[in-house]
């Protein structure tokens, strides 16, 4: 704020503040005569309207806005540039707000960080904060029950797309995950592709593949699901390393009809995690990966 | 001496309109005249960049839709408001939304620091269907944005409005966003649109990226 605005509101403010006091006290003074008559000499229907001066006790009230004005104006922000003798801005109090949380929840989340995930999940209280963290922070794709949703993982079944150790489940919450399922309707062409959709639900579904109807089917894909090896395995069991899921466990991200996995195979997939290091401290995101970890044992 | 200046501005009503007039002036000269010179609340904060075409179609779409009756995009300075949400807002944010869009109310969460929070697919899904996602949710779907184009009719004459209320758009900026448009977005939905939008909220303090 310059200068010359800072002393424009100095200006104003005490203007204000002069112009109250000048009206209040203009007003509650009275003319000896005025005083006399008592009436402001209107009559209606015999009544007479009186011309009281303000009571005091009223008066007084007012004279005490100005004084609290006054202090307030020396203690807070108010006259312009002055800062006020508490030095108070939100900014500040929010620092304040933020610092008191954090001497109190440091400590706890330090002792938190030097226990181990495996260890640290079955804390009932780290299984509290961990929900509270989740809810806030997850719930909005993997569900406020951790079981998903078409497209995003059920945290709950034991089936890790990108790995369910400690160190895998950090690094997914901390920097993210793209998984990168290519279309492949060009590659597999029409019928090549309801064949892998068939293949690829024999993998969990063994007896699809005694099936009259489709067993050609199934069949005809075994030889090319080498090219879905490199993520998916060659037999498909999934790599948590490229994110490739295991589709040999029943377990569907995106559907176990053939009808849905013929779209996965025609158009692909890319599933995105957001990465959250720079959402969640480092401490958090340990109990969070703990609490994550503890879903499964749990289920 | 009182009653009689007293009574002159009781029974004069012209009088008493200017005097009410300089009386409630007080306020908005103090409070709100000098901001309009203010560094604070007239320079951008580092790094805010103007809405690409795609994005303010989108930012249309967010009024039409009436997104800013339920969601607000200010984040106060209120430790329980930065923990969910993140930065808190700050004027320099805001200098080229017209009008802004801050809202009042939220029957949903603050969207001031959305972007790069959710992928884009999660947006889609959301605005298409919100309770498959989050059951508990009674946000309405919105499930046409799918199914329109943007209408990029306007989209000229927005971008040199906008040029006029003081966004830093070039002759060439325009040019550009408009050559964009020709070239890679005149298919787009309008869930495109938004979606570029909302991907974009609060990036600028946050850091996140677009995805």
């Amino acid at each position: 704020m310059s200068n010359f605005w800072s002393g424009y509101i100095i200006v104003l403010v005490l203007l204000n503040l002069l112009g109250c006091a000048v009206l209040l006290f203009w007003n509650s003074r009275m003319s000896a005569e005025e005083a006399k008559r008592r009436t402001t000499g209107h009559v209606f229907d015999g009544i007479e309207e009186l011309n009281e001066p303000l009571p005091r006790w009223w008066l007084w009230l007012f004279v005490g806005t100005l004084i609290f004005s006054a202090a307030y104006l020396a203690l807070y922000p108010g006259m312009g540039k002055y800062a006020g003798m508490l030095g108070w801005t939100s900014q500040g109090q929010w620092e304040d707000e933020v610092a008191f949380v954090e001497r109190q929840t440091a400590p706890l989340f330090a002792e938190y960080a030097k226990v181990p995930v495996e260890e640290l999940y079955q804390y009932p209280e780290v299984r509290e904060v961990g929900a509270r963290l989740y809810m806030q922070n997850c719930a909005m794709c993997h569900g406020s029950d951790a079981r998903g949703a078409r497209g995003y993982p059920n945290l709950t079944d034991g089936a890790w797309q990108w790995g369910g150790s400690p160190e895998a489940i950090r690094h997914s919450i901390a920097k993210g995950r793209e998984a990168n399922m290519p279309a492949l309707a060009a590659a597999l062409g029409e019928e090549g592709t309801t064949d892998m959709a068939w293949y690829v639900a024999s993998l969990s579904r063994k007896e699809l593949a005694e099936r009259e109807d489709v067993a050609e089917r199934i069949a005809r894909a075994a030889p090319r699901f080498a090219m879905c090896s490199a993520c998916h395995g060659a037999d498909g069991t999934g790599n948590p390393m490229f994110g490739g899921p295991d589709l040999t466990d029943g377990k569907w991200l995106y559907g176990s009809r053939i009808a849905d996995i013929e779209q996965t195979l025609r158009q692909g997939r890319m599933g995105v995690m957001p990465a959250h290091e720079n959402i969640l401290s480092a401490e958090r995101i340990h109990v969070l990966t703990a609490y994550i970890y503890g879903l499964r044992i749990d289920e | 001496m009182a009653g009689s200046a007293h009574e002159k501005v009781e029974k004069n009503v012209g009088l008493l309109i200017a005097l009410v007039l300089v009386a409630v002036s007080f306020g908005g000269l103090a409070e709100i005249v000098p901001l309009l010179w203010d560094d604070d609340t007239t320079q951008p904060v580092k790094g805010l960049k103007p809405y690409t075409a795609l994005e303010l179609e989108g930012r249309d779409v967010y009024i039409r839709e009436g997104c800013h009756v339920c969601h607000t995009q200010m984040v106060r300075p209120l430790r329980a408001e930065t923990e969910r949400y993140g930065p808190y807002s700050v004027a320099g944010e805001d200098v080229w939304e017209h009008p802004f869009l801050w809202g009042s109310k939220r029957t949903g969460p603050d969207l001031a620091r959305v972007g790069g929070r959710y992928s884009d697919d999660w947006h889609r899904d959301h605005l298409y269907a919100p309770r498959d996602l989050v059951p508990e949710s009674n946000m309405p779907a919105y499930p046409w944005l799918r199914y329109r184009t943007v209408n990029w009719r306007h989209t000229e004459r927005k971008l040199n409005a906008l040029r006029m209320l003081g966004v830093p758009y070039s002759e060439e900026d325009i040019a550009e966003q408009l050559q964009r448009v020709a070239a890679d977005w005149a298919d787009k939905t309008e869930e495109d649109a938004l979606v570029a939008y909302l991907q974009q909220l609060g990036t600028v303090m946050t850091g996140r990226g677009a995805q």
